[in-house]
This record gives structure tokens, sequence and C-alpha cells, in this order.
């Protein structure tokens, strides 16, 4: 086994390496122009031709799709990393604290709400599939933390499939507008707002159940 | 210095204190802790970087990678927990072991 306690004068070299590596990158960053524009002016100009109002989202889903694929997939690599690796921790059989029966069920409502609403509104400012999975996953811890379990004959293929549905519509609408665009991820102009909704609407529902099966700690223990 | 450079310069900080701990600390869920601290600070430092855009428009591209990145993180972090838990069930010390242990 390593040593539980780093040696002083070891640690006292590691701190004043990375010191000096503070004071280069400080050095470097300080040295960049203070005002630069970067990438904004070619997402500008862009922009018509994305089918959202949003810049973010326009990088997002369509100016370099291929990236969030692929992110959605290291999600889904990540869920089927720990389902592999290890049993669900079981469910407490304590009943939940008077603080925590009682705020679920007020919030929960609320999360899924908001969630919506960040979806939407992703289009036209900040929000979208991201951040409203992200709202959806929290909402689906606080109810697993208040003990509440997916009944046992959704954990089979129907929780599967939500998992697995970001990744396989994405890739899939990603593949059928090559027909028309000649392009993978390429969606033709008067189609495009119509497919980043249904791309992120879909990507949240995968995104907020993935984060919840990541807390799980496991594969659920009475799936098929 | 410009209120995006000092945001970028905490970022840094924040790496590098992070990047000390991983290096110093022993135990893995300290470890993982830093991790997250180091990926923080990366953030901090990008989306810093890209709100240096004069008339206070930010560059989107950026924004665009910290947003799927705290996810990816959050996931990698989920994945790195589990993966603690094992080597703790299997060896009984939430270390790695050393050269010695052979």
């Amino acid at each position: 086994m390593t040593p539980a306690v780093t040696p002083v004068g070891l640690r006292f070299g590691v701190g004043l390496l990375l010191l000096a590596l503070f004071v280069a990158l400080a050095w470097v960053v300080l040295g960049l122009p203070p005002d630069s524009a970067g990438l904004r002016p070619a997402v500008m100009e862009q922009m018509a031709a994305s089918g959202v109002e949003h810049p973010v989202t326009a990088v997002l889903l369509n100016f370099r799709g291929y990236d969030t694929l692929l992110e959605l997939v290291v999600l889904l690599v990540a869920g089927l990393g720990i389902w592999s690796l290890a049993r669900a921790v079981p469910p407490t059989t304590e009943a939940p604290g008077m603080m925590l029966d009682y705020l679920p069920r007020r919030l929960v409502p609320l999360m899924v709400l908001m969630a919506g609403y960040l979806l939407w509104r992703g289009a036209s400012g900040p929000g979208g599939a991201f951040q409203a999975g992200a709202v959806l996953g929290a909402a689906g811890v606080l109810l697993l933390l208040a003990g509440w379990r997916l009944p046992a004959h959704w954990q089979g293929w129907p929780l599967r499939l939500l998992l697995v549905s970001g990744v396989a519509v994405f890739a899939g609408v990603g593949l059928a507008v090559i027909p028309w665009s000649g392009l993978l991820l390429a969606y033709p102009l008067s189609t495009a707002g119509a497919l980043i909704l249904a791309i992120e609407a879909v990507a949240t529902l995968s995104i907020g159940a993935t984060l919840v099966a990541l807390f799980l700690g496991g594969e659920p223990e009475d799936s098929p | 210095m410009s209120v995006a450079l000092m945001y970028a310069v905490t970022g840094l900080g924040l790496f590098c204190l992070g990047f000390y701990a991983l290096i110093v600390q022993a135990h893995l869920l300290r470890k993982i802790l830093a991790l997250n601290i180091m990926g923080s600070g990366v953030f901090l430092l990008l989306t810093a970087l890209a709100r240096r855009a004069p008339g206070g428009l930010p560059d989107p591209v950026p924004q665009a990678m910290v947003i799927t990145g705290i996810v990816v993180a959050v996931a990698a972090t989920a994945l790195a927990l589990v993966l603690m838990r094992r080597l703790v069930e299997t060896t009984g010390q939430p270390r790695l072991p050393g050269p010695d242990s052979e």
C-alpha cells in the first residue's frame, strides 16, 4: 500500500513545483489579449443557417453536433460501466424524515416543470437539453433519497430504452439527414429547428434517466 | 487586470490546488474530489476566457463545451466512485497498491 501520509519534504517539493506551474500558466493567461471575440463572429455569421436563435444551442446541437453526440455516448458508457461493476445500493428501509417526506412531493413537480421550461427556452436563450436533463436528474435523485423506487416492470427494457434513446435518436437523425444534405448531422435548414427540438427533448429525458441510473450505484437488484 | 482575466487566474489557482491534492493525498476519495476541483478550475478558466469579448457578449463555443463537460464530469465521478467502492470491497483499503506491496 502507498503510505497514508506523504512525507513533508515531498509535499513541499510538489507544492513548489505546482506554484511554478501556476505562475507560468498565469503569465500565459495574463499575456492573452484582454478583449478577444474568439469564435463568436464565426458563429454569428452562420446563425441564420442553424435553425435556432441562441448561439450556445446552435454550437451544441448544430455546429459541433458531433462533439455533443459523443458526449452523450460518454454518459451512456459511464452508466454501462457502473451497471456492470456493481449491483444497486439497496433502498433504505428507514422511513424518510418529515422534511425528506414532504419536500420532494412539493419540489419534484416544480422541477419537472422547470426542466420543460429550460428545454423550450434553449432555442432562444440560455437553456437546453443538458441543463434540463440535470434538473430532471436532480429530481430523480431527490425521489431516490426519499425512498422511492421505479416499479419493477419499468426497470427492465423500458429503462434501458430510455437510457439509450438520447444517443439513438441523435445518431438516427444525424444519419437520416444524409440523403438531403449529403453530410452526417447536417440538418436541412427548413427542418433544423424542429429536428433540434426533437433531439433535445429525447436527450433531456435520456440525460435525466442516466444521471439517476448513475446515482443508483449499480444495476437495479430486481431487474430481469 | 480585467475581471474576466481575474476569474481565469482563479480557475488556474483551483486547478493547481486540485493537482497538489491529487498527488499528495493517498485516499482515493480525496483524489476523486481533487480531480473534480481541477475540472472546475478548467471550466472557470474556459468561461472566463470566453467572457473577454468586447461588448459583453461571450464566445458561445467554450460555453457549449463547458455545459457538456459538467455533465460528463458528473458521470466520470460516479464511475470513479463505483470503482473505488469495488477496490475497497476487494482489498479493504481505499488506496492504490504501492510498488512495495508485491
